[in-house]
């Protein structure tokens, strides 16, 4: 890690301030309560405004789903990428904080992936006639399901939490790569196997009055997510300052632990 | 060059020799296959449409679950670490023994697939073109199975994990390998085309993969 501290390298030393544990705590604790403030105001907003948009001349009523179930379509794979982008900072610089964010990540995005199938389906029983089709999107959203769930099996099935952090990480970047393959395998499966029997309702543009509060959803989503992400870091931090204090207290020498908690990251 | 083909040959002794790993992977294939028809009824119409996505997926169950022991006796017997300290980069340490389980594993099941077909009834046209699917896909297979089984490799619940980890992985794979025997013009010739394409993409990928986590897995 030296190499990077050469004095002309100062925008990597100030993400690499950024990514000090207890610099994130600090400022993350500044943070959280405003982010919780906005995603309730927008929440509210963008709830309203769902509820007040006019039904879908084709969909009715139904096509309010959209705006619960399209933010979380996005967010799930908004999150895979941020697992990915994690996963490959802490393989490459070893950085405790990537880990804890690629960790934090996974369950969040495997309950909005959960989410986003559990309201299409609930979509799709009007539109379709069936809670399941092997619709192209909704096969390869499931497959992603899967793929968070496996990071986070794996992730258990590991003890010790640096290698843990690391497996998964090479499992997630393995996700990262195979999932536009899978998705384009999908799409042919789909085209291939099922003629035009399902004819997909919903126009080609979406109507203003529905795009609005769609942003809106999509916008209180994605602060959401930021929020919950935030929360579960801080939680983790917490959670792994407290095992290195315990071992420390086990171990009975009189080693303090860093008060910014980098002792406890390199486990 | 001459390491990685004597890692080879050894692997393939190994498997000659022994024996017992092929033979397992070649039952679990046949008893996999049959009991399928005991679920689904002996309708032979039926079995004949359906049978090149039974032998897929038991083809692909087979593979993962013979995988498992990839590197578990090399590493429990300390040869994997002497494998580490010799001129073998990891990455052709993963390589070599991906293609290991694809020639003693892979092979074996194709050259049984006939049989196993013969039991589904399936149509003596499509099993040409099934066989060269087979061909096409499964050395892609054993290379992702390769990384999968060194991510998991010395974990108590690793047997179980892995089809999970490795399982979604493998839908292009048994999209293409079943799209190969769709009756629309074209579609043979374009699939196994693809089904090259990701069985290349793998052999070059999975073996910075799989080195990855054989590092992490022998600290």
């Amino acid at each position: 890690m030296s190499g990077l501290s050469e004095p002309q390298s100062t925008g990597l030393w100030r993400i690499a301030a950024l990514a000090n544990p207890s610099a994130f705590m600090r400022l993350s604790g500044k943070f959280l309560p405003w982010l919780a403030a906005l995603t309730a105001i927008l929440f509210a907003a963008g709830l309203t405004m769902a509820f007040r948009a006019p039904p879908d001349y084709q969909q009715g009523e139904t096509v309010r789903i959209m705006f619960i179930h399209v933010p979380a379509a996005w967010l799930s794979m908004a999150c895979y990428s941020l697992i990915a982008i994690s996963s490959a900072g802490y393989l490459i610089w070893r950085h405790p904080l990537a880990d804890v964010s690629a960790k934090a990540a996974a369950p969040i995005g495997a309950t909005f992936t959960l989410l986003a199938l559990i309201t299409g389906s609930l979509w799709g029983k009007p539109m379709w006639g069936a809670y399941w089709v092997w619709d192209a999107r909704l096969t390869s959203v499931l497959i992603l399901f899967f793929l968070y769930l496996g990071l986070i099996a794996l992730r258990q099935a590991i003890d010790e939490p640096g290698r843990a952090g690391r497996a998964a990480a090479i499992l997630s970047l393995i996700g990262a790569v195979n999932i536009p393959i899978i998705k384009f395998s999908v799409n042919w499966w789909n085209t291939l196997h099922q003629p035009a029997s399902v004819i997909r309702a919903g126009g080609p543009t979406i109507h203003p009055a529905l795009l609005m509060p769609l942003l809106v959803m999509a916008i209180a989503f994605t602060v959401l997510f930021i929020a919950l992400h935030m929360k579960a870091m801080r939680a983790e931090i917490l959670r792994r300052r407290c095992e290195a204090m315990i071992a420390i207290h086990v171990r009975g020498d009189g080693r303090q632990a860093q008060p910014d908690g980098t002792a406890v990251s390199h486990v | 060059m001459n390491a990685f083909l004597a890692l080879i040959g050894r692997d393939l002794r190994l498997a000659i020799r022994q024996g017992s790993a092929v033979g397992t992977a070649l039952g679990f294939y046949l008893v996999a296959v049959s009991i399928i028809p005991l679920g689904l009824g002996p309708d032979l119409n039926l079995l004949s449409r359906i049978a090149p996505g039974i032998l897929w997926i038991s083809f692909l169950l087979s593979a993962v679950l013979s995988v498992d022991a990839l590197f578990q006796e090399d590493r429990d017997d300390g040869s994997l670490d002497a494998l580490f300290i010799g001129p073998l980069p990891a990455e052709l340490i993963a390589a070599s023994k991906s293609l290991a389980h694809w020639v003693t594993t892979c092979l074996p099941l194709i050259v049984i697939t006939p049989l196993a077909g013969l039991l589904l009834n399936i149509e003596p046209a499509s099993l040409p073109k099934l066989l060269a699917a087979l061909l096409a896909g499964t050395a892609g297979i054993s290379f992702v199975a390769g990384a999968g089984a060194a991510l998991t490799l010395g974990l108590r619940k690793g047997a179980l994990l892995l089809p999970l980890l490795i399982l979604p992985l493998f839908t292009p794979f048994l999209i293409f390998g079943v799209g190969a025997m769709a009756a629309s013009p074209g579609a043979f010739e374009q699939s196994i085309l693809l089904l090259f394409a990701l069985s290349v993409f793998s052999v070059a990928a999975m073996p910075f993969a799989a080195a990855l986590a054989l590092r992490l897995g022998l600290e």
